[in-house]
């Protein structure tokens, strides 16, 4: 049992952090994939501010920059994606629940968490790795502490379900941006293209490695599918995020002695990846799918709110 | 300092391990000292200064040291008092026993802007209104200890006392290794233990107790989760309670709680807009009433600030004579009031010599300090108390006691001020130490860490 409030810090405490790790790499992505000799025109950076929603800052069909990546997804104030925006909330749900963390989880949050509050977009431009080298080892270090020293009690329920919540929801949104590339018919349009367009969303989640360690560099539109939303072993696939929600909301049904609706749900899409094959999801529409998942993961999110009173 | 018997007794031990560690190494502790304080986010919130909003209060590496022998008289002198102030307060909100045999005036309590008219009758468990008692201590010589100002609503700054002590631990194990400190860390079970001593009779088994504070913009949040932390106890804000039918609840995953002892960290003001400022968005409607009621128990009681007011400040000794029959311990210190007609001509004539406090203000904002004041400021502040002269106060510029202190070019004597924190539950409890304020600045007599103060760790040393 706790205050209702401090379920809802630790949740939103958690996406947040998750958040600031996923823009992270998401323009690590971007700054990899415009170093490639790809085609220009395909102009990865945009992909990344779609990935990230900040759809506002992008004009319509044109190229976006670095220096404007940059400026949204790191160092912004105010959108509710940028790495910078993410550290702060994070810091500051944190801090409102400071008696539920652990030492060491609240001076990781605390630690620099003015980093990018005077920093221009040149200067972080200029060491651009750095920055997100940073963040990814805040993060690490925030997940390293969160295992090793949280008491396994409700906290540590709440706290993980934001996580997974929030990495599904990415995951999901990087595949909404990228479904048209991944449609078996694409394979037509063949060669370099194609193959750019598939490392860059691997990269964006940090599997491309695990992906050549599971199905041994070969790339294609449909592995990359199983790879993102079946893949039971891969951490940031839909049914792998699905799979600890689903541990972490019955921890909390036997922790509370009662059942919700939020695990209705959760159980219905577990079961759902379970047994449906990728040839039935590009059967009934991948774009289909991906868009009825999204649905589904925010509706998740609202009931849990629900039933746990915040 | 500068005494050429050399360092008093108790600063021995320290005197000898300054010249042994020297000051390069010192300074550089202290930096080391400010990371872990700011890694750690133990910060002070200072209002409408702009620059940082989480500031950190200085600390100085040099403890402030009290013999076994000073400490038993501060001690019991501290204890003593707050008995008194609580005697106070249960007196005035029913018989006024103290207003009937003459020895405070009747206008200074009834009149008083924080005397609360709906505290009358009201019957705190265990008698207690103060639960917490901070009381503003300073040297002057040898043998004397004067109390500047008591604290009877919700003093802060118990954090630092713990905080201090564990950064100096940390930083020089083999200083404590050699000298005999009373530990302070048992603060926090000691408070809890008090808390659990006044929760409503009505209540059985173990209390469900939980500190209330304004949330994380108030410039003391630091303390209240830390404190929270070490109790055990949950931190609430006014948004995670309500009250039905009379009762306090908390806002859980598991639903509604039942609250029985509130540590409150919010002024009466803001506690429950429907009994006081109904302007207030801090407060927990009905909070009074269940208070009332007898169904939780707020701590401290609404209306205990009145026992720390300036102007009924001057009549502790005679409480302590009328409620305990014992002589003080503690004196005050020779203050002056406005609104009396010799007084106020007194004060007028010597205000360069004098300090001079608005009754109600506190955290040493709106004073006059005279010796440092231009003629024009005191030309002006003497209008003001000429305009409302039951509003001031006045006091000597005392000769303070000074404390050795670590500055860029070596140690050197900066005033100081102490603040123990006196617990009160069915026992009255004071954990050996406190919190020592520090003027940083050269012959400055300012402590307040709003106004630039350090502060420093409180050694009690065992015998």
């Amino acid at each position: 049992m706790m205050l209702s409030r401090t379920a809802n810090n630790l949740f939103w405490l958690a996406r947040y952090m998750e958040r600031a790790e996923a823009t992270a790499r998401l323009i690590e992505m971007g700054q990899r994939m415009a170093l490639l000799p790809g085609p220009k025109e395909s102009n990865e950076w945009r992909s990344v501010m779609m990935a990230a929603g900040a759809v506002d800052a992008v004009d319509g069909d044109k190229a976006v920059s670095e220096a404007r990546v940059v400026k949204t997804l790191l160092l912004s104030a105010d959108n509710p994606t940028s790495v910078r925006y993410c550290m702060e909330r994070a810091r500051a749900n944190a801090r409102a629940v400071r008696t539920s963390l652990t030492q060491q989880q609240w001076e990781t949050l605390n630690d620099g968490w003015r980093r990018f509050e005077k920093m221009t977009t040149s200067e972080a431009r200029k060491n651009l790795g750095d920055h997100l080298d940073w963040v990814k080892t805040r993060t690490a270090t925030f997940r390293g502490a969160t295992e090793g020293f949280m008491l396994r009690n409700d906290r540590y329920d709440f706290l993980h379900l934001g996580g997974y919540i929030e990495r599904a929801n990415m995951t999901l949104r990087l595949l909404d941006v990228k479904y048209y590339v991944l449609l078996p018919e694409t394979e037509v349009v063949g060669g370099g293209r194609d193959h750019y367009q598939w490392r860059s969303i691997l990269l964006a989640l940090s599997g491309h490695r695990a992906y050549h360690h599971n199905y041994a560099g070969d790339y294609s539109p449909w592995k990359i599918t199983d790879f993102l939303v079946l893949s039971p072993r891969f951490p940031r696939s839909l049914k792998f995020c699905y799979g600890g929600i689903r541990l972490h909301l019955d921890r909390l049904a036997e922790h509370y002695g009662e059942r919700h609706e939020c695990c209705k749900t959760a159980d219905e899409m577990l079961e759902r990846l379970n047994t449906k094959d990728l040839g039935e999801i590009f059967q009934s529409g991948l774009h289909e799918f991906i868009m009825g998942a999204i649905g589904t993961t925010y509706r998740l999110s609202d009931e849990i709110s629900d039933a746990y009173h915040f | 300092m500068g005494d050429p018997a050399g360092p008093r007794r108790p600063y021995r031990n320290v005197a000898r391990w300054i010249e042994k560690t020297g000051i390069d190494l010192l300074n550089m502790r202290r930096e080391e000292a400010e990371a872990i304080f700011r890694r750690i986010g133990i910060t002070f919130a200072v209002y409408g200064e702009g620059g940082d909003p989480e500031r950190l209060i200085p600390f100085d590496m040099i403890p402030r040291i009290f013999s076994a022998a000073e400490w038993r008289r501060v001690s019991a002198g501290v204890k003593q008092r707050a008995r008194a102030l609580n005697a106070f307060l249960y007196d005035i909100y029913h018989r006024g026993e103290i207003i009937r045999a003459g020895i405070i005036p009747e206008h200074l309590i009834y009149q008083n802007e924080a005397f609360l008219p709906e505290m009358v009758g009201v019957e705190p468990p265990g008698r207690v209104y103060s639960h917490i008692v901070g009381v503003d201590i300073v040297r002057t010589d040898a043998e004397d200890f004067l109390v500047l100002e008591d604290n009877c609503r919700t003093p802060s700054g118990v954090s630092y006392m713990l905080e201090n002590r564990e950064i100096m631990m940390r930083m020089f194990p083999e200083l404590f290794a050699r000298s005999n400190v009373a530990p302070v860390d048992t603060y926090p079970d000691e408070l809890k233990k008090s808390l659990a001593e006044v929760a409503p009779p009505a209540c059985k088994g173990d209390p469900c107790i939980a500190l209330l504070t304004p949330g994380p913009f108030n410039s003391a949040y630091y303390e209240h989760s830390y404190l929270a932390d070490l109790m055990g106890i949950e931190l609430v804000e006014p948004g995670d309670l309500f009250v039905d039918e009379g009762k306090v609840w908390m806002r859980t995953t598991r639903g509604p709680q039942r609250l029985d002892v509130i540590y409150r960290r919010i002024d009466d003001d803001y506690i429950d807009p429907l009994a006081f400022r109904s302007d207030s968005m801090l407060g927990v409607q009905g909070l009074f009433n269940a208070y009332r009621a007898g169904n939780v128990t707020l701590c401290s009681a609404p209306g205990a600030g009145i026992a720390d007011d300036k102007a009924i400040y001057i009549f502790v000794p005679d409480m302590v004579r009328f409620y305990l029959g014992e002589e003080p311990i503690l004196k005050n210190v020779q203050t002056w009031r406005c609104a009396l007609d010799d007084d106020r001509a007194y004060v007028l004539d010597n205000l360069k010599d004098l300090v001079v406090k608005e009754v109600h203000g506190s955290g040493g904002y709106g004073m006059l300090v005279g010796p440092k004041a231009t003629k024009e400021e005191r030309r002006v502040y003497a209008e003001r108390i000429k305009a409302d002269p039951d509003n001031f106060i006045a006091q000597p510029t005392l000769n303070l006691s000074t404390s050795p202190t670590l500055g860029e070019e070596g140690l050197s004597g900066r005033h100081v001020d102490f603040r123990p924190y006196c617990l009160v539950g069915a026992d009255t409890r004071l954990v050996p130490g406190g919190l020592t304020r520090v003027a940083l600045t050269k012959g400055s007599l300012v402590v307040n860490s709003s106004q630039g103060g350090g502060v420093k760790d409180t050694w009690v040393l065992s015998e």
